[in-house]
């Protein structure tokens, strides 16, 4: 009988390519490398943007130059050549399609590779998709039926050009231009995203989904999203992406702005799955995302993320619960795996009164990775029985894997009940030989037992993601036992 | 149905078995007795297929197959079953969702199709009846929070639902009320019929007087010293183990 031991288990881990690697060869749109003024300019242009748009991303720019990459995570990496990168790229052929049959065989088969396919995906799920592929939009689907509710779903783009009021007074009102190095890089060089606006009193009859992907060696990803609840809306929207192993370095540098205005609820669910790097190190998608949402009074914002990609992940989304009785919702899986180091948790800034945010992080550790959690609990002295929880838990396999916790507090009004707990363990010896008496192979075990410490989360997630979210946890930490 | 025949087996280069015989039928029940430290958790974890344990010499066979090449999860295929003294805890995976697991997982290693969940309702239902378990108990967390009661009763609601031929019982009577014991052996009695074996390690002879052993084996120093029927459990009680462990000197 072969002794099957922790140390297998990190051999197996090491080995297990990423299971998404493949490339679509579609011709594209892409300007030379390289970061200026001009190129702020060409791509406001390309993009057939009005002046104010133009002049919004120029002023970033301009904050951008004077500004420093921040390096107070816990990760280390090869900072980003920003002038060695691309800013732009667009499928070549860009008709809007009326139906999937309309659409690059390639990429359907890419699609089809990644097990959502659109066809199947619209017909099992009802799920309406905008989907992003190297930055523009190509397909939308389900938009008859939003429109009747007189709901928006959109590409960025699309609603600078039709929707500018909407855009204008809300884009860069929850992360300001200013707010870090990554937001400003975005808000001057964003490439597309979505657009999502449910109007007052309307709940969204459909998960909204967009895939993004990103798809051009050396081009960097600059999504930006903006989701608007109007009064006593409900919105649910799913974000999931997987990308192709390439060599190099991808960045990655999205901002998601959400607006809950009153009553209002956004549920905010992500997959998150690109390329982690080989066993190696090499290669794997920079992930420098700013996520953060506003609550205006009784507004509810949630956030739920599985995030199993990436080389680097720097990703915090956060609410500001500026409305007295609103609430912020933060649960997260984050899965590191060989070199991968994530810096992920969340920021809940309570404002008004009786705001009340929980927080559930579930991080799991294998290889030589390093996951941390950093998360921020701010009371403000005006915001009277405020409540808190905070639970984070570490789940750690192998010996050489680190799982670290960073939680502040600064509550500066006395009536605040904060709560914070924190476990840490390690998939013992003991539980995977239980598994095995009860027949249970170690392969399995291991997915059942981390299965278990995630469920909380998973939970969470709606039904059709949760499915997709739990296949990943296993094909980020499942080999076949040899 | 078990054969053992001279087990040597040792952890970290030290010896802990050190010739053990012992032949077990099915329809039998045998009882293992000994002091502490006399290798009776050690024997039930090396014919369970523990990794930690190096088998330095003699077989272990249940019905006619050598065990010594197969895993922990092969062996418990082939209808090996060890209720743990101490059961970990699984947070998060509840006992439906395990037992499911563990049946399915068995079933796929004999080449068998899941169980129907009709089925598999049906059978838990079943033998939550026969164990007394509130069905409440069973969307709890794998002995997450579990009382000592708790985590012995799921350990033989398991082997219920598992229905192994060979059944080793670790000490299961350690930390049960005398009410929880009872409950414990009448599911054990239930479960017994002429084709399967139940293995009894315990310290004290009082789950003896619940689950009634053919044979009474006293374990020591990582040897079967002595070997008798039920009243050599008596004689135990009564005389203690300082009998046994001068006799071998002797």
């Amino acid at each position: 009988m072969s002794k099957y031991t922790e140390d297998d288990l990190r051999e197996e881990l090491k080995t297990k390519e990423y299971e998404y690697g493949f490339y679509t060869d579609i011709a594209s749109d892409t300007i030379p490398v390289g970061l200026n003024e001009e190129v702020v300019r060409t791509i406001s242009k390309k993009k057939g943007e009005p002046d104010w748009m133009t002049d919004w991303r120029l002023e970033a720019f301009k904050m951008w130059q004077g500004m420093t990459e921040p390096d107070w995570a816990n990760v280390n990496y090869t900072k980003p050549d920003f002038q060695a990168i691309s800013y732009y790229s667009a499928p070549n052929n860009k008709p809007k399609y009326n139906s999937l049959d309309e659409v690059d065989p390639e990429l359907l088969a890419t699609f089809e590779k990644l097990g959502i396919s659109l066809d199947e995906q619209k017909k099992l799920s009802g799920v309406a998709m905008d989907v992003v592929v190297d930055s523009v939009s190509v397909a939308t689907t389900f938009k008859k039926t939003l429109s009747e509710k007189g709901i928006i779903f959109c590409s960025i783009s699309e609603a600078i050009q039709e929707h500018p009021e909407l855009v204008k007074k809300y884009i860069g009102s929850v992360v300001p231009r200013t707010d870090n190095f990554y937001a400003a890089l975005n808000s001057a060089v964003f490439s597309d995203g979505s657009f999502c606006y449910i109007p007052k009193g309307v709940r969204c009859p459909m998960e909204l989904s967009t895939y993004f992907r990103i798809n051009q060696a050396g081009t960097g990803q600059f999504e930006r999203t903006l989701v608007i609840a109007d009064q006593e809306s409900y919105v649910s929207y799913l974000e999931g992406c997987t990308a192709p192993s390439r060599d190099e370095n991808q960045l990655h540098a999205a901002v998601v702005e959400l607006i809950a205005l009153d009553d209002a609820e956004i549920k905010y669910s992500t997959v998150q799955n690109w390329f982690p790097g080989n066993a190696a190190g090499q290669g794997g998608v920079f992930n420098f995302v700013t996520k953060r949402g506003l609550c205006e009074k009784r507004a509810k914002i949630s956030w739920t993320q599985v995030e199993t990609g990436s080389a680097v992940t720097w990703k915090y989304p956060s609410c500001i619960l500026k409305g007295d009785y609103s609430v912020g919702e933060f649960y997260s899986i984050a899965v590191t795996n060989n070199f991968q180091q994530a810096d992920t948790g969340t920021k809940m800034i309570h404002l008004g009164k009786h705001t009340k945010s929980t927080i559930i992080s579930k991080g799991i550790s294998a290889g030589k990775s390093q996951n941390s959690y950093r998360g921020l609990v701010q009371i403000s002295s005006r915001a009277d029985h405020t409540r808190n929880f905070s639970q984070c838990d570490s789940l750690l396999m192998g010996n050489e894997c680190g799982a670290h916790t960073f939680p502040y507090i600064e509550a500066k009004n006395n009536s605040a009940k904060i709560e914070h707990e924190a476990t840490t363990s390690k998939i013992g010896e003991d539980q995977i030989f239980y598994c095995n008496q009860r027949g249970i192979a170690t392969e399995k075990a291991i997915a059942l037992i981390v299965n278990g410490f995630s469920k909380e989360v998973l939970n969470k997630l709606p039904m059709e993601f949760a499915v997709e979210a739990q296949k990943l946890l296993e094909i980020s930490l499942e080999g076949s036992v040899g | 149905m078990l054969k053992i025949k001279d087990l040597h087996a040792s952890i970290d280069e030290k010896d802990i078995l050190r010739g053990i015989n012992l032949e077990i039928k099915a329809g039998e029940v045998h009882a293992i007795m000994g002091p502490n430290g006399s290798g009776k958790s050690t024997l039930a974890s090396v014919i369970a297929g523990r990794e930690d344990y190096e088998v330095t010499k003699g077989a272990i066979e249940l019905s006619g197959q050598p065990l010594e090449e197969l895993s922990a999860e092969e062996r418990a295929h082939l209808g090996i079953f060890l209720s743990f003294q101490y059961p970990v805890e699984i947070p998060g995976v509840s006992v439906t969702n395990f037992i499911k697991t563990a049946i399915n997982e068995s079933r796929k290693g004999k080449g068998l199709e899941d169980m129907p969940a009709n089925e598999m309702l049906k059978k838990i239902k079943e033998k939550s009846e026969l164990l007394e378990i509130d069905r409440k108990f069973l969307s709890r967390s794998l002995n997450d929070g579990f009382s000592g009661g708790e985590k012995k009763r799921n350990e033989i609601f398991q082997m219920a639902m598992l229905e192994p031929k060979l059944a080793i019982l670790d000490e299961t009577d350690s930390g049960l009320d005398i009410d929880a014991m009872r409950i414990v052996a009448d599911g054990v009695n239930t479960l017994k019929n002429a084709d399967n074996a139940i293995v009894v390690i315990t310290h004290y002879q009082r789950l003896l007087d619940y689950i009634v052993p053919d044979f009474v084996h006293v374990l020591y120093n990582g040897r079967i010293v002595k070997s008798g029927g039920k009243e050599l459990a008596l004689e135990l009680e009564a005389k203690g183990y300082d009998w046994i462990k001068s006799d071998v000197t002797v």
